[in-house]
């Protein structure tokens, strides 16, 4: 038996070396995973990276599966979702699984950005790991929407129908943008078609493409820790750092039980609470798309309502489409924004504390608010809001460079 | 300190939550049901209820008769005989024969397909509603919920009838309007209250399961999953607290 396996892994040893040889595939494992030494202090934060990355996954595969039972026709596309969940085998878990995915997907790109917020790591060197970061977000967003059509429900089309007639707006172009946009006067077969296409091609392949450059510049510089220090600064004799562990074992393992943590919340949505009260799916989507009847009260999936807050906060619709595009365009420039000496929250002053605590009770509430109907008193709360968002920003150029610091130490603390 | 202003950040961020549901809450009242997707004899009185009175107009074209039969457990000749009153198969989807023209004729617009009304409206609306039909002033049918639209009780047998009484409220600049306080039963129906509360409770029962039908399943199957993933958890924090030993 011994012998057997020995001679199994030495057969295994010399697969490898005949692929050594042809492709980098022990350089590529020791280069990215265990020769790569990511600090030993990450908390909690930490794990949004890795589980947003296996959300993507399970949306791909969710999705491929979906797309042979799904038929994007507006003649079609409504009752094919409705045999997707009755008929077709395990088609409601199949699904449910998008369904949860899409919503989790936000909730984890929105901690993941929060966690820059408090550590600094949009800072010097990572601001392109930042940036990077950010069109996978608007990627995001832009594969949230197209997808959000695709059922073919009241709220599929008028939501749409919204969001498209927003570049209408803009002077001289608007109108023909908007017609270029749905590939018909209305939003028709023709668009549900288009969209179909570039949610399961051109929008996914983006993402991936941009998810490898994030990882790219990620292993570059390294990750950023909770104390905001660089830990290439200290060295051993080898030249490893000494607050650095490999990141295969540890981190491997480490993400292994953030995935369990995860994946408990996530079925528990996904098979006790789909429709998490009409947040993940809307009640009025299981109404078929009807051109001739307008909803009571449309309003996009919650992780936009923020930004729709925004732009329903402004009277004049050309300025609510650009101050809305403001609101998302300006968190590209956070890390010239953020001129702070000091990266993590916890060697910043009591000033960032509480701007960063106004901006996220800003978002929240805007979130909340852009859901509502919209009374004139709440849309002078929303107004209130978004001057604080945008304040936030504003504050956080003119004094961050002169803010109050307390002492970084030199090594990450526990 | 730090307490405090904790407590203060969280509170500020669940503040708007309740002021908005306040804002949010208005309408005609939806009573709590009581409805039970789980109890299969009262699925089985909706499914009655519903193929005898509401599938003459209002299909529900997503739902199959075999795939009924399988979740509350009838047998293909139970299901014929009991609740397929067209030339159906027993494969075939809770269509009708009605012409869309006809229907169009007679009601002003086709009556809706019903098989997501348990999922776009709720379950309870769906009981409320079938408890707000009344005879108003002019004679005709009209409900709380869905205010002169044209559809008649048809459960009106069993129920009975009822009509309104009214009481003064204070509305906006001063005025004063009627609202309906509650109702009184004029007519008796073959039903006592209390039986027909259980019709509406079964009928609506019966829409919560028609919109989600994997709904039966989908709850048992996560207890499993979520318990299997727990496990799991456990097994990977040992591994992790394993390997994380040497770390300082």
């Amino acid at each position: 038996m011994a012998k057997f396996t020995s001679s199994i892994s030495k057969g295994a040893g010399s697969l490898l070396n005949w692929f050594d040889d042809r492709l980098p595939v022990t350089k590529f494992w020791n280069a990215t995973m265990t020769g790569y030494m990511a600090p030993k202090n990450f908390n909690f934060w930490y794990y949004m990276g890795s589980l947003a990355l296996l959300v993507l996954v399970i949306q791909i595969f969710s999705g491929i599966l979906l797309a042979m039972h799904y038929k994007p026709s507006a003649e079609e596309a409504f009752a094919s979702v409705e045999y997707i969940m009755r008929d077709v085998d395990w088609g409601w878990l199949i699904r449910y699984m998008h369904t949860t995915g899409a919503s989790f997907f936000f909730i984890l790109i929105y901690l993941h950005m929060f966690r820059s917020l408090l550590y600094g790591s949009h800072k010097a060197p990572r601001e392109l790991l930042w940036v990077f970061g950010m069109f996978i977000y608007v990627a995001l967003m832009a594969e949230a929407f197209l997808g959000y059509i695709l059922p073919w429900g009241q709220m599929s089309y008028w939501g749409a129908q919204v969001i498209i007639n927003l570049f209408g707006a803009l002077p001289k172009i608007g109108e023909p943008l908007t017609q270029w946009i749905r590939g018909d006067y209305f939003i028709s077969d023709a668009t549900l078609n288009r969209f179909f296409a570039l949610h399961i091609i051109a929008v996914p392949l983006a993402l991936l493409g941009l998810v490898l450059l994030h990882l790219v510049a990620l292993r570059e510089n390294g990750s950023n820790n909770p104390d905001g220090i660089e830990i290439k600064k200290n060295k051993d004799a080898d030249g490893k750092p000494l607050d650095g562990i490999p990141f295969h074992p540890y981190y491997t393992v480490k993400d292994i039980f953030g995935v369990g943590m995860f994946l408990i919340v996530f079925s528990f949505v996904l098979f006790l609470w789909p429709e998490a009260g009409g947040l993940f799916l809307e009640h009025d989507n299981f109404v078929p798309a009807n051109p001739l009847v307008t909803p009571e009260h449309i309003k996009p999936v919650w992780y936009f309502t923020p930004f729709y807050a925004i732009l329903k906060a402004v009277p004049d619709k050309l300025m609510g489409v650009l101050l809305m595009g403001a609101s998302v365009a300006i968190l590209f420039f956070l890390p010239w924004i953020d001129r702070s000496p000091v990266k993590s929250i916890r060697y910043r002053g009591l000033w960032y504390k509480v701007l960063l605590a106004l901006f996220t009770i800003a978002f929240v509430r805007l979130g909340l608010l852009g859901m509502a109907e919209g009374t004139p008193a709440q849309t002078w709360e929303m107004r209130v809001w978004t001057l604080v968002y945008f304040m936030f920003f504003v504050l956080l150029f003119f004094m961050s460079p002169g803010g109050k610091t307390k002492p970084v130490p030199d090594r990450v603390t526990h | 300190m730090k307490k405090l202003a904790t407590t203060l950040f969280i509170a500020a961020l669940l503040l708007p939550l309740t002021s908005l549901t306040v804002s949010a809450a208005g309408g005609a009242h939806v009573e709590h049901s009581g409805a039970n997707i789980n109890d299969t004899a009262s699925l089985q009185r909706g499914a009655k209820w519903y193929v005898n009175y509401c599938l003459g107009c209002h299909t529900i074209s997503y739902m199959r008769y075999n795939r009924l039969a399988e979740d509350l457990d009838l047998t293909e000749e139970m299901v014929m005989e009991n609740l397929v009153f067209s030339d159906a198969k027993f494969g075939e989807t809770m269509d009708i024969a009605m012409d869309e023209e006809q229907a169009k004729a007679w009601f002003g617009k086709t009556p809706p397909d019903l098989s997501l009304i348990g999922r776009s409206r709720g379950v309870d609306w769906v009981y409320s509603y079938l408890l707000g039909f009344y005879k108003d002033e002019n004679g005709g049918w009209n409900n709380t919920l869905l205010p002169n639209a044209s559809m008649p009780h048809i459960l009106w047998p069993l129920q009975g009838i009822q009509t309104p009484v009214y009481r003064q409220e204070a509305g906006e600049g001063g005025f004063t309007r009627e609202v309906i306080d509650h109702f009184r039963l004029t007519t008796p129906g073959t039903q006592s209250p209390e039986e027909y509360r259980q019709t509406a409770r079964d009928i609506a029962a019966f829409l919560d399961y028609a919109g989600e039908p994997a709904k039966l399943k989908r709850k048992g199957i996560g207890v499993w999953v979520i318990l299997f993933l727990a496990f799991f958890t456990f097994i990977a924090y040992l591994l992790k607290a394993e390997y994380w030993r040497d770390v300082h």
